[in-house]
């Protein structure tokens, strides 16, 4: 019995696994032994890891709930496309444009945190849950209705209605309720990889850092954290900002993979579908978050086969597995229905 | 721990179904699943059909339209394999939900089962986003119904089917308001997060001033808005006699519904997406009495064909057939008039298949249920007519 | 000024619509603590089973209504019984999924059951209307019900719930559960009535949103679901009159947004509304302050 540190181990795991995950994938990719479905959802599927692991850490580490999270994910989603395009040409490799965009995207999703930090920070629990997912529907809205060009002149912005006169050679980026239609396809799943690393470097360190120790002192009891001496305005707003951030980069990611995006993807829906990995995959476990966000972006694509009964399907397992994970009679019920399943890893519970 | 076994549980689950689908996949998948895969190896496995594919809502806000078409195009599927005595046609619609990441999904899923031709996606965003796919792999795509530029901009394997709208329909709309003098002071009300709707509107305006048209009052409104009890009060304070409406027959429904209650009764100049309206189980027809619209197929058509084919959708899944449905199906018959034209074999691989199509599409003339005379572009914009109608007790009557 | 009233009317109309979901949301809040995110799937249903009744089998519109509201009810206590009920001592996040989930499955149920084609709802009241001031103010007869039965419910309810016995026992939930036990109230029954009252308002809900809009598809509850919420928490989610005071004004806002601000941005204006009342009022309008015990 090695004694390291209970975290630290499950750290590396998580970390060893990713990598496992990584390797195995890619070797398959390249020599053509992966079906085309799942090849096209690597990247979506880095882009939801990240998204569940950052919303992981506002959810399971500072214990507030966000029902706006996608609105994050939109800024960086057309901040970073924008920033994308509008560098081509300037800047002529496309990892490096992908690096740019990213960074653009989690800069302006970390501003758009700090800014809806300030009030949110002020409310608890379920009426704080409430304001985020008005701002998520704030933030649809007004993309909804943003025009952009870029010509020679630089970016042109106009609201509600397309006033924009790009001049010779101008082209349209952002069209309103049409989103982005043009987007060049330049996310990779090694991109990917390496956000998912990233994210998981910085959460981790977060998390085993003082501050760490501190939001999670806040998260359990915020009086006793107050009473000593912990600046909870502070903490509080590092993390929200921190998983803002990621879930921009996550966005910059997911709207590079596709050729066309609209504001309307990053709804509520797409919020709740992000929350649902992290509570699947269990408050602050991050490696759940990861292997609920794989499995469930996976599931209903698995599911094709169904046809018509697919989404059904999707929702009673849904039921399924939250009763089983969080009833005593249910899940006892169902193991022994299913022998032979007694489980491993005695290092969490 | 729980927790972990139920993770655990969950994966097994999905392993389970990814095994069932994999193995279910690969015994055909394997012709054109690879990239370097040509049509050598799958001529000894001799597949009878073609393999059209295509995507489209089968769930979600927007499932009406996903359904009509994958009814539509299988009733054509059915009745050329039944003519021809042998599968000449293997058809498989997914759900995308209305999504472009799930169409994006459900293409990479038909690519795997082998698709040759494709049905692109139902609606504009997810097709937008299929279209780039279908362009990179080279597989031929014709949409039934997705009517946005950008769908087939810069890509020279993408054809429309449906009704171009930019900038005939909404020009001609105008036109037809000028010229038969319906009115002068014209409203608009439109769903501006629509490409279609946008687009009608845009040409419609273009149009409108050179016919002395005055527009009074341009109203919007976006997905899910079900109140126009402001849009509406807008359009009539303005005193708009004449109010068009770019848009599909569902929120008109709505629009109908309210201005009734609330009693403002202008000349309704609808598009050919209002076609469907009079089929909505429990719509009073009282309702869109006097609504004037330019459509390409009318299911109340007594032509031969539209007949058979309404009737046989009624039968068979007991609504009536909407242009979408009757777009898929015309979809069909023109990748089986285009395939018999180039000679084409289910054997050619994906890449042989789109430069054929490529070249026949754009020389053939293709007569189907929302029109005759059908031709198509290097862009892949269809050009058909359009007819006037005018719904009078609950019926379509031609306005000439 | 005429065109004014109009729009106050037609908000409150919109309102009052909110409302009654509001009040079927704020009671299974106030008890089991729980957001119901099924609640605007449960309107759907009753929506249908009400036009069926109605358009299909031709039967009267007040039976119709009932027979929505009993099926709503059945449905609402048997969601409880099998989704919620297991989870009484998880996490409250964990049945905020559990919600989400039966609200996939009413979605895709009603779809697989009703076909995804828009039916049109006949007005349960008709479609005339009344005007005043020389026909320049026009409400309909629609809009005049729902605002009646909104009025109706909710001193109803709050009379159900401060002089019924089962009423006090709700009370008595919501502010401590494990005391409430230990008076001798069975809380299990209790929970399970307020989910059957919730539902059954539902139902009515659905029968008055569509009657007022009336293209009824699977997905009809969703929207007004959400907005819904919101409205509760507007008006201090767990408070009777709050849930119609937020649900009335929420309307009001959004038609006010429409006509005066923009079309486009209304939902924006809504929501940005709610956010400046919770940081003026942290718990709502009408809800209550809990201070938190050291």
């Amino acid at each position: 019995m090695k004694k390291v540190n209970k975290a630290t181990r499950k750290n590396f795991l998580t970390y060893a696994l990713v990598i496992a995950a990584y390797g195995v994938l890619q070797s398959m990719v390249s020599s053509g032994s992966i079906s085309s479905a799942m090849k096209g959802m690597l990247v979506p599927i880095c882009a939801y890891v990240v998204m569940a692991v950052s919303l992981n850490l506002t959810v399971g580490v500072l214990g507030e709930l966000s029902l706006g999270h996608a609105g994050f994910m939109s800024v960086g989603a057309f901040t970073g496309v924008t920033a994308a395009m509008a560098l081509k040409g300037i800047v002529a490799s496309a990892p490096l444009r992908l690096l740019i965009g990213m960074v653009v995207g989690a800069g302006f999703a970390a501003i758009a945190g700090v800014l809806i930090g300030i009030p949110v920070m002020r409310l608890k629990g379920d009426y704080l849950a409430i304001v985020t997912l008005a701002f998520g529907e704030i933030i649809k809205s007004i993309v909804t209705n943003l025009y952009v060009g870029v010509d020679e002149n630089g970016l042109h912005l106009s609201m509600l209605t397309n006033k924009l006169d790009l001049g010779e050679g101008g082209r349209m980026i952002i069209n309103g309720p049409m989103g982005i239609t043009t987007i060049e396809k330049i996310s990779t799943f090694t991109a990917g990889f390496l956000l998912v690393m990233v994210t998981l470097i910085i959460v981790f360190n977060l998390v085993n850092s003082r501050s760490g120790r501190a939001i999670m002192a806040i998260r359990d009891n915020r009086i006793a954290a107050e009473s000593v001496g912990i600046n909870i305005t502070r903490y509080r707003m590092t993390a929200f900002v921190i998983s803002a951030a990621l879930a921009g980069a996550a966005g910059t990611l997911f709207a590079m993979n596709f050729s066309t995006i609209i504001a309307s993807k990053f709804d509520f829906n797409t919020s709740i579908l992000v929350l649902v990995f992290v509570v699947l995959g269990g408050l602050g476990n991050m490696l759940g978050s990861i292997i609920a966000a794989a499995a469930l972006t996976i599931l209903p694509e698995a599911l094709r086969g169904f046809a018509d009964y697919r989404m059904l399907i999707y929702a009673v397992i849904l039921i399924i597995v939250m009763l089983t994970t969080n009833n005593k009679a249910v899940g006892d019920l169902l193991q022994k229905l299913l022998p032979g399943k007694k489980e491993e890893e005695e290092s969490h519970g | 721990m729980k927790k972990t076994l139920a993770l655990v549980l969950a994966m097994c689950m999905l392993a389970a179904c990814f095994a069932g689908c994999g193995s279910a996949k690969t015994e055909t998948a394997e012709p054109t699943a690879a990239p370097a895969g040509d049509a050598a190896p799958s001529a000894d496995a001799a597949p009878a059909a073609f393999k059209i594919g295509g995507t489209g809502p089968l769930t979600g806000g927007a499932a009406i339209y996903g359904n009509a078409v994958a009814n539509g195009a299988k009733i054509a599927v059915d009745e050329i394999n039944e003519a021809v005595g042998y599968t000449y046609f293997d058809l498989r619609i997914e759900d995308d939900a209305h999504d472009a990441e799930k169409a994006v999904n459900a293409y990479n899923a038909l690519k795997d089962w082998g698709m040759q031709l494709s049905l692109g996606s139902t609606t504009s965003t997810p097709c937008s986003a299929t279209a780039a796919e279908t362009y990179a792999d080279r597989i031929f795509a014709l949409t039934p119904s997705a009517s946005s530029p950008a769908v087939i901009e810069g890509k020279d394997n993408v054809f429309q089917m449906c009704f171009l709208d930019y900038p005939t329909q909404g020009g001609a709309s105008a036109q037809y308001i000028g010229t038969m003098k319906l009115a002068t002071k014209v409203g608009i009300l439109w769903k501006n997060d629509e490409d279609y709707s946008t687009g009608l509107r845009n040409s419609f305006v273009d149009k409108a001033a050179e016919m002395g048209l005055e527009i009074v009052s341009e109203q919007t409104f976006t997905e899910g808005n079900a109140d126009f009890s402001v849009q509406l009060t807008e359009l009539q304070n303005a005193g708009a006699e004449l109010v068009f409406l770019p848009m599909y027959y569902q929120p008109a429904s709505l629009i109908f519904a309210q201005a009734a209650a609330m009693g403002y009764a202008p000349k309704w100049f609808g598009v050919d997406g209002m076609d469907g309206i009079l089929t909505m189980e429990g719509f009073d027809p009282q309702m869109a009495e006097g609504v004037m619209l330019l459509t390409p197929f009318n299911a109340d058509s007594k032509e031969a064909k539209t007949a058979a084919f309404v009737a046989k959708y009624r039968e068979l899944y007991g609504d009536t057939p909407n242009q979408f449905a009757a777009d898929a199906y015309d979809c069909i018959y023109a990748y089986k008039q285009a395939l018999d034209a180039a000679g084409a074999t289910p054997d050619m691989s994906n890449e042989e298949l789109c430069d054929l199509m490529i070249k026949t599409f754009t020389s053939m003339t293709f007569d189907g249920l929302t029109g005759t005379g059908m031709t198509w572009d290097a862009t892949g914009a269809v050009s058909k007519g359009a007819h006037g109608c005018v719904i009078e007790n609950g019926a379509y009557v031609g306005l000439d | 000024m005429t065109t004014l009233i109009n729009y106050l009317l037609s908000g409150i109309s919109l309102g009052s619509v909110y409302a009654i979901i509001a009040l079927g949301y704020t009671m299974v809040y106030g008890i089991a603590k729980m957001l119901n995110f099924a609640h605007g799937d449960v309107i759907m249903v009753g929506a249908y089973i009400c036009f069926f009744a109605t358009s299909r089998y031709h039967l009267p519109p007040l039976l119709g209504v009932l027979g929505a509201m009993a099926v709503c009810t059945v449905l609402g206590i048997l969601v409880e019984r099998l989704a919620y009920k297991p989870l009484r001592s998880a996490p409250s996040l964990a049945v905020l999924i559990t919600a989400i989930g039966v609200s996939y499955l009413l979605q895709n149920g009603a779809q697989l059951l009703w076909t995804p084609n828009p039916k049109v709802f006949s007005p349960i009241v008709g479609n005339g209307r009344v005007t005043l001031l020389d026909g320049q103010v026009s409400v309909s007869h629609v809009a005049l019900v729902t605002i009646a039965s909104c009025v109706v419910i909710m001193l109803g309810l709050t009379w159900f719930t401060s002089k019924t016995k089962m009423g006090k026992a709700m009370r008595a939930c919501s502010e401590d559960k494990g005391a409430a036990q230990l008076m001798g109230i069975n809380v299990n029954r209790t929970i399970s009535v307020t989910f059957a009252i919730g539902s059954a308002l539902a139902a009515l809900a659905g029968v008055l949103l569509c009657s007022a809009y009336p293209t009824l598809v699977p997905t009809t509850g969703s929207m007004p679901g959400i907005k819904a919420f919101t409205a509760a928490v507007f008006g201090g989610i767990g408070s009777i009159p709050g849930a119609m005071l937020g649900g009335i004004l929420l309307g009001v806002i959004e038609i006010f947004a429409k006509a005066y601000i923009s079309t486009q941005l209304s939902d924006a204006v809504v929501f940005a509304v709610l956010i400046i009342v919770l940081l003026v009022k942290p718990t709502g309008l009408l809800g209550k302050q809990i201070n938190e015990k050291v």
